[in-house]
This record gives structure tokens, C-alpha cells and sequence, in this order.
């Protein structure tokens, strides 16, 4: 019995460790849940201190919260159109045609994703500062910013989708008299399309989320994460948690939905 | 949020046309044109100008305006001031490296091989954390760390944290945000490569009598090495320039070089904080040249 147990243990305790730093991935969105409910008794509490619908009715009491959030989504919204179209270009580009600087274009994606936070926001506020637009900083400033970032992360998400293509669907669509626009717009596009909405998703939450390079482009404007930072020095709002759990949730049914949706789709086509 | 932080995905995949396949002209050019120049005005440029700004006249001010005088001492001056913090900030994103990868390593093998049909799922939940802020998640690990929260107590109980102890609010505090922060940098890298490895060498490993442990040793660990260098790097480098756990879970004496930056030009003394953010980038590259000439990859990308 001992000998089967240990076995047992043996067989599966990678999956035991794996699911316990699930888990430790996993506690602080529990919290942030929780949280979402607390009634907390000052404004500076750090502990659950009773259960209260008011924070999930009341959304919008903090002060300026909402704008910020409205701010983030508009943010978010623009960015992930233009880092998505220009990405998808660039993407298209380095697949499918022959150009010279190959390599140089595979460094210009590269190098944004290898660059501290940091160091990107400082140095677009450098630009910024020395093309005479210090006094100007704010929605627009942002905007190029997340734009610049996300862009990488499109390309490479495409890039992915694009390279696993089989080019004889195409060969099959031309050898069936589509022309290349046809081509292109029933069989490429949609084949690529989940790869594009991918990216469109990711960049959406890297815009959504960003704090280090927006708090230094951002002049006068409030996103939604310098919010949370100046929440965090004057004491946070429980709505805030409210706001957290959102995102957390809309995600999720987001991701398992278009899961499911593939699934069902596969089975339709086997 | 970083479903895509792969780049090491199946990027040229088989079905991939050849490149003699690729279609040559103009189209090309034309379709990165956008790309390129938006990273050309916006990303290049701007680390001239970073480069640039760092070597005016420090007495200048956002008002007044800064003269170019090549003032090469902002480097020597900040780099003096504020050594500790630099070396502070590699140490932590290099402790928080280490443990991404001894936390990350045996989940992304349970995914990669253990996980049968949870597969899918268990890799929406290494990303379903991501979909919720940044910010409030690191705020969160505040209460989870806190004096009166259970894990202190716990410690206090089984001796590993003195009665006095505090868990908020110090390195360790600081490392676990991090680690905790950019751990799916970690993991989906490491996954992509571990799930190319065809199970079928493991059974061969058994079968030329190499016990479990010596085939995971000699067959897992030298192929999934892509994974390992890349997953590496993605948590480094941003790991070395956050602020943002330092200031949340840590205390002045934990401060790293992204909060010196960023104070310096929250107080208008852009030409140093313009120094600082070159000195760091520069010797991003530099450990990251010598890491991969060492590891000996060149699949990033």
C-alpha cells in the first residue's frame, strides 16, 4: 500500500508543485475579490472588516475614479486600433515578402520588449521635452506611447498565427480562380483573424494597465492606474477592488468563451 | 496580459512559406513602412534624445532650459550617488529571476506533460491573474503580507519569523512582488519549448536505463534551454527597472533605480535621471549580450 502511495505521489507530485504556484498566482485576486465587498471601518484599513453590497452599487463614489477609468478605455481602445492595424502590416511583411534589412526589422520589433519600462517612458519624455511639447503632455503623448509598445507584442502575436499557416490553402483558392484579393479576404484573413483578435486583446490590457511609462508622458490627464497609485498613498477605496474584479471576470469569460467557441467550431469541421 | 510575452511561440512554424516563397517588390516595404517609422520616431529617436538629454548642463531646469554642454559628469556624479540602489535593483530582479524559474519550471512541465486534457485550462490560469490590474494585485500581496494577515502568522507559529517580525514593508516583501509580478514571463516562454520536446524521448531515456531524475538532467533541461534563456530575460529586464514593488511592499531602504529615476524627473533634474536611464539600459545590454553568448542561443526572436 505504502509502495502504491508513494508511486502515486511520485507520478503526479510535478503536478502537485505546479498547482500550488497556481495557486500562489492565484491569492491575490482572491483578495482583490474580497475586497470588492468590505465595508471597511477607516479609511486606511488594511483588514476585512464586514460584508457589504454598497462598494458594487455604488461603483462611481470615489472621486474621479470613473473618469480615470473612462480614460483608460478610451486610452485603450485607440491604442489597440493603431497597434493592431500597423502590427498586422508589419507582421504581413515579415512572413509573407522579400525585403531587404530583414534583420533589422527583427531588431526594431525585438527591441521595445527588451527595454525597462523605465527606460522607454523616459526617453519619449526626453522627446517630448526637447521638441518644445513639455507644456503639452497628456492624452495624446499617452496615446503614442502605448501604441509604440503594444505594436511589438501585435507583430510577434501575428507573426505566430501567420507562420503556422498552410500557404497551400492559398495555392488551392488560386488554382480555384479566386483573384488575390479574394484570396486574401476569404481564406488568409479569416484563417489569421483569431491571431489578430489575440493581439487586439493584448495590447487592450497593456494599454489598460500601464503605469510607469504613462505616469511620465501623461502630463495632467489620470488613467486608470495612476488612480490606484495616488489611491495607495491617501488610502485605498474598496471600489477600486470593484473596478479589479471587473476587468478579472470580463477577461476570463472572454478567454473561455472564444476557447469554447473554437472547440465547437472544430467540431463542426471534423 | 502577456499571452504573447512567447516570442520564442512556434514562430516559423513548418508550414511557413520558404523564404524563395516570400513575394518580392514594393508591397513589402510598403506594408512596414507604418510600423517601422512609428518605432523609428517614437522608440530610436526618443533613446537619442535620452542619450542627449543626459549630457546637458545639470543647472539648467524645465523653465529656464537646458544647455548642451556634453556634461559627461551627470554619469560619473549619479552613478557615485546612487550605486547602491543600482546594485540593489540587479540583485533583486536577479533573486526574483532565480525563483521565477525554480516556481515556473515545474509548472510549465505539469502543463507541457502532466496536465492532459487541463492542459487548456491550466494555461488560462497562468494568464487569468494578468487580466486584473497590475497595481491592485500588488496591493493586494500589501494585506497578504501584512502583520495581522495569516501567512505572518503562520511563520511566527512555526519559528521561521520572530514575534516582532515583520513580513511588509522588506526585501523579502519587495523580491516576492516581483517575482509574484513577472512570473507568466517566466512560464509561457518555458512552456513553448518544454511542449516541443516529443515525450517519446523521455520513454527512450527509460528505456536506456537512465533513471527519471538523469533523463530529465540530460534530455529536458538541454532542450527546453531556449525557454529557460528567454523566459529569463523577459523577467530581468523589466524586473531590474520596476518601481513599483519597491515603493508598494518595500521601504526606504529598499528603494531600486527605477524610483531614483523617476523621482529625479519628478523633481525637474532631468539631465541625471536622463544619465541614470542610459547607464541602465547600457548595462541591460551588456549582461544580456554576455548571458546569450554564454547560453549560447540565438532563437529570441
Amino acid at each position: 500500500m505504502n509502495g502504491r502511495l508513494g508511486k502515486w505521489v511520485g507520478d503526479h507530485i510535478v503536478l502537485l508543485v505546479g498547482l500550488l504556484v497556481l495557486l500562489y498566482m492565484f491569492m491575490p485576486i482572491f483578495i482583490v475579490v474580497l475586497m470588492s465587498f468590505n465595508d471597511p471601518a477607516s479609511k486606511n484599513s488594511y483588514s476585512f472588516d464586514g460584508f457589504t453590497w454598497h462598494n458594487w452599487l455604488n461603483p462611481c463614489e470615489p472621486i474621479g475614479m470613473c473618469d480615470a477609468v473612462t480614460l483608460s478605455i478610451r486610452i485603450g481602445f485607440l491604442a489597440t486600433i493603431g497597434a493592431t492595424a500597423l502590427g498586422t502590416l508589419m507582421a504581413f511583411a515579415l512572413v509573407r515578402h522579400r525585403f531587404k534589412g530583414r534583420s533589422v526589422a527583427n531588431i526594431f520589433t525585438f527591441l521595445p520588449m527588451a527595454s525597462p519600462e523605465i527606460v522607454m517612458g523616459s526617453s519619449l519624455l526626453a522627446l517630448f521635452v526637447s521638441a518644445g511639447f513639455a507644456g503639452t503632455l497628456g492624452f495624446w503623448t499617452i496615446l503614442i506611447a502605448h501604441i509604440m509598445f503594444c505594436l511589438s507584442f501585435v507583430v510577434v502575436t501575428v507573426k505566430a498565427r501567420l507562420a503556422g499557416l498552410d500557404p497551400r490553402l492559398e495555392q488551392a483558392a488560386m488554382d480555384l480562380y479566386a483573384n488575390e484579393w479574394q484570396t486574401f479576404w476569404r481564406v488568409t484573413f479569416p484563417l489569421v483573424f483569431p491571431g489578430i483578435l489575440a493581439a487586439a486583446l493584448l495590447s487592450f490590457s497593456l494599454s489598460f494597465d500601464d503605469f510607469i511609462i504613462t505616469n511620465l508622458n501623461s502630463g495632467q490627464e489620470v488613467t486608470f492606474p495612476m488612480y490606484v497609485w495616488g489611491a495607495a498613498q491617501r488610502g485605498i477605496p474598496p471600489q477600486i477592488n470593484v473596478i479589479g474584479s471587473v476587468m478579472f471576470f470580463l477577461a476570463l469569460f472572454l478567454v473561455i468563451s472564444s476557447e469554447v467557441f473554437q472547440r465547437r467550431r472544430a467540431r463542426v469541421t471534423a | 496580459m502577456s499571452t504573447a510575452a512567447a516570442p520564442v511561440g512556434p514562430a516559423e512554424a513548418v508550414a511557413a512559406p520558404a523564404p524563395e516563397e516570400r513575394k518580392r517588390g514594393w508591397t513589402g516595404y510598403l506594408l512596414l513602412a507604418p510600423a517601422m517609422l512609428w518605432l523609428l520616431v517614437f522608440f530610436i529617436i526618443p533613446m537619442v534624445s535620452l542619450v542627449s538629454t543626459s549630457l546637458y548642463d545639470p543647472s539648467g531646469s524645465l523653465e529656464t532650459g537646458y544647455s548642451m554642454t556634453g556634461h559627461i559628469a551627470n554619469y560619473v556624479d549619479t552613478l557615485s550617488e546612487y550605486s547602491k540602489q543600482f546594485i540593489r535593483s540587479i540583485i533583486y530582479a536577479g533573486i526574483a529571476t532565480l525563483a521565477c524559474l525554480l516556481l515556473g519550471y515545474p509548472l510549465a512541465y505539469a502543463i507541457a506533460f502532466k496536465a492532459g486534457r487541463w492542459k487548456n485550462l491550466m494555461l488560462v490560469a497562468v494568464i487569468a491573474p494578468f487580466f486584473t490590474s497590475f497595481l491592485i494585485r500588488t496591493l493586494s500581496w500589501q494585506l497578504i503580507l501584512g502583520d495581522q494577515a495569516w501567512v505572518a502568522d503562520i511563520l511566527r507559529g512555526i519559528g521561521l519569523l520572530g514575534e516582532e517580525g515583520h513580513l511588509m514593508a522588506t526585501p523579502l516583501a519587495v523580491v516576492t512582488g516581483i517575482t509574484y509580478n513577472f512570473l507568466p514571463f517566466m512560464v509561457l516562454p518555458l512552456y513553448a519549448s518544454l511542449e516541443k520536446i516529443d515525450p517519446r524521448l523521455h520513454e527512450a531515456g527509460a528505456d536506456l536505463y537512465a533513471s527519471p531524475f538523469t533523463t530529465f538532467r540530460k534530455v529536458t533541461v538541454p532542450l527546453s534551454m531556449p525557454g529557460v534563456v528567454a523566459g529569463t530575460l523577459l523577467t530581468f529586464i523589466p524586473a531590474a527597472g520596476d518601481y513599483i514593488n519597491a515603493q508598494l511592499l518595500g521601504n526606504p531602504q529598499t528603494t531600486m533605480i527605477g524610483n531614483v529615476i523617476q523621482n529625479l524627473f519628478d523633481g525637474g533634474s532631468y539631465p541625471e535621471a536622463a544619465a541614470l536611464s542610459v547607464t541602465l539600459m547600457a548595462a541591460i545590454v551588456v549582461m544580456v549580450l554576455v548571458y546569450i553568448n554564454r547560453a549560447g542561443t540565438e532563437e529570441l526572436v
